[in-house]
């Protein structure tokens, strides 16, 4: 990945509503007020009485993504890298367009590092199937963390499992946080991979990215650094090649893209040194009777007919929050994050979990209630149109460590208002009615 | 009585509280493992038998008020009976908590009709039915651990 930092270019397509910012990053500390953001996102005008703070599982689209697939299937839709016909070209240049936005977005100079995939999941299962296999070796060491999700757990457990290198897990501070001390004692010549979560999906934790990688280019000069985007680069300003690290992997869905899109950017000497993922077409440069040569990068690891519609709905919706920036978007995340925190810690019972330092914590709230179950809570606020996560959120092994079966999680985006909030606390406290805990 | 108060009515809060039969049976002749894939809930069923009859009932476990006095209001209700009586008691409250029964045959289920108000949250029917899918692997004897994730409409758990 290139260090330079790209210019920040916003492009509008015409027909797209451009939206107004919520709030500019000089009003930060004031009150949250009701915005028109709602308006923007279709499903959350047909229901009126929805408060959806499930973000962090995905994220509502707007309707300039919506417009954008559409408009791409409607106009210019053809097999790309294929037809020797304009409109396939029209098609190709397309795709190429959607991979130089989302790429300017996350501040990756070298588009073509950034492979498009079906999202942060398959990103890093490719990571540890295609790098992983090559390069880790028995006596190997895989460290991750504690609060990371299934997807960038068990791809690791496995891969550990399948080359016999050993799987170490770094754990965390009382307050949910990346226990750097421990990571140091974990770190060393035998270290393959170290592989965390940019953002914690379950705690809203912000783990010190440029900070652990120094740590790990200091302690493991042979290992490589794997980031879960997944929660940050929806929420927070992301400049990938700034970060030092060697993949990052994330998904559109959840950054108001549609669902079955999202990517890795990896450094590109490890790209073009590493085996493809998937077979098949478009990979290949020339396929013999007897062996095949790849394609170039990004087409090696994009084995098939490539998502171009779901790639072109991203690109718009990075251009909805170039719109609204990105740093607004956070501060009206800390907005209703502060919010949150305080209303729900002034109820009898409530435990919350996850960083006391609010500036560490995107904009989600996992926490309990006490002798109610989450998802007895999930259903009693699901009738109140409140939309929560209640479960183990693909993070056992954390709900392990913080020593719960489950808890209940609210995370809010860009759409979110104070009312939701207010909806949130409301269905808390009937539930703690019924439950008779009030 | 709204739908959430028809689900979470006085005697499903009661047995939540203070579960019946919450406890190992020791030397039971069966115990089975149920999980709840959706939410990580967890329900053991110990089976001692008496020839073809339940002579005790017990469980174990996390979960859910729905699931945990499910689980509850089953071993009362099954104890003593044949393993035939069980199995098609089963049948019966999977017809009623996923809305395939009358309110008069509901009339007959006793105080398993407290569960009756499950028919109208059909993603909850994987937690009241937990317990009964164990019960009924240790009652079929193949001792197999189960699972809800096919019950009730598709769901998995995600980011």
């Amino acid at each position: 990945m290139n260090r330079k930092s790209p210019a920040r270019v916003v492009r509008h397509s015409a027909g797209q509503r451009a939206p107004a910012p919520i709030a500019s990053p000089s009003t930060v500390p004031a009150p949250v007020r009701p915005t028109t953001r709602r308006d923007d996102f279709p499903i959350l005008a047909n229901n009126p009485g929805l408060h959806y703070l499930d973000s962090a599982a995905t994220a509502q689209k707007p309707r300039v993504v919506l417009d954008a697939m559409r408009a791409y299937y409607e106009n210019d839709n053809a097999n790309p890298h294929r037809g020797a016909y304009d409109l396939s070209a029209r098609a190709t240049q397309r795709y190429r367009d959607a991979r130089e936005r989302v790429a300017d977005f996350l501040g990756v100079v070298d588009a073509p590092t950034l492979i498009f995939t079906r999202g942060t999941t398959e990103s890093l299962n490719l990571v540890a199937t295609a790098w992983g296999r090559a390069n880790v070796k028995k006596g190997n060491e895989i460290v991750v963390t504690g609060m990371e999700h299934h997807a960038n757990f068990v791809p690791w457990q496995q891969l550990a499992i399948a080359t016999g290198a050993r799987l170490r897990i770094c754990e965390l501070t009382t307050d949910g946080r990346i226990d750097l001390d421990k990571l140091k004692n974990l770190l060393g010549s035998k270290t393959a991979v170290v592989a965390f979560s940019h953002v914690s999906n379950a705690l809203g934790t912000i783990n010190p990215v440029r900070d652990i990688a120094a740590l790990v280019r200091d302690k493991a000069k042979n290992a490589i650094i794997v980031i879960d985007g997944a929660q940050s680069a929806p929420h927070m300003h992301v400049h990938v090649d700034d970060l030092d690290v060697d993949f990052f992997a994330f998904s559109g869905h959840k950054m108001l893209g549609p669902m079955g899109i999202g990517g890795l950017v990896g450094r590109r000497e490890l790209l073009e040194a590493m085996p493809p993922y998937q077979t098949g077409g478009d990979m290949i440069e020339f396929v013999g009777d007897d062996k095949t040569t790849w394609n170039v990068l990004p087409h090696k690891f994009e084995a098939g007919t490539p998502n171009v519609a779901d790639a072109v709905g991203l690109a718009a919706a990075c251009d909805y929050l170039d719109a609204v920036g990105i740093e607004a978007v956070r501060a009206h995340e800390m907005e209703l994050l502060k919010l949150i925190v305080a209303k729900l810690s002034a109820i009898e019972g409530v435990t919350l979990y996850g960083p006391t330092d609010l500036a560490q914590r995107s904009g989600v709230v996992s926490f309990n209630v006490a002798d109610i179950h989450p998802h007895d809570l999930s259903t009693v606020l699901d009738q109140e149109g409140v939309c929560i996560r209640a479960g183990h959120h693909c993070a056992q092994p954390l709900m392990r460590r913080l020593n719960v079966p489950a808890t209940a999680r609210a995370s809010v985006y860009v759409y979110n208002e104070a009312g939701d909030v207010d909806a949130l606390v409301r269905g808390v406290l009937r539930a703690k009615e019924m439950f008779g805990t009030l | 009585m709204s739908n959430l108060e028809a689900l979470y009515q006085e005697v499903i809060l009661d047995h939540n509280r203070k579960p019946r039969n919450f406890r190992e049976i020791e030397k039971a002749d069966r115990h089975v493992e149920g999980r709840n894939p959706l939410c990580g809930d967890q329900v053991t069923i110990y089976v001692k038998l008496d020839g073809d009859r339940v002579a005790d009932v017990s469980f174990t476990g996390t979960g859910c008020a729905v699931s945990k006095s499910s689980a509850s209001i089953m071993t009362q209700t099954v104890k003593g009976k044949t393993v035939a009586e069980t199995r098609q008691l089963f049948d019966k409250f999977h017809s009623m908590i996923t809305g395939k029964m009358t309110d008069a045959e509901r009339g007959q289920m006793g105080s398993l009709a407290a569960l009756g108000g499950v028919s109208k949250f059909p993603l909850r029917v994987k937690c009241a039915s937990l317990a009964w899918h164990a019960l009924k692997s240790a009652l079929d004897g193949d001792g197999a651990d189960v699972s809800t994730e096919n019950e009730g409409p598709a769901m998995t758990e995600g980011a």
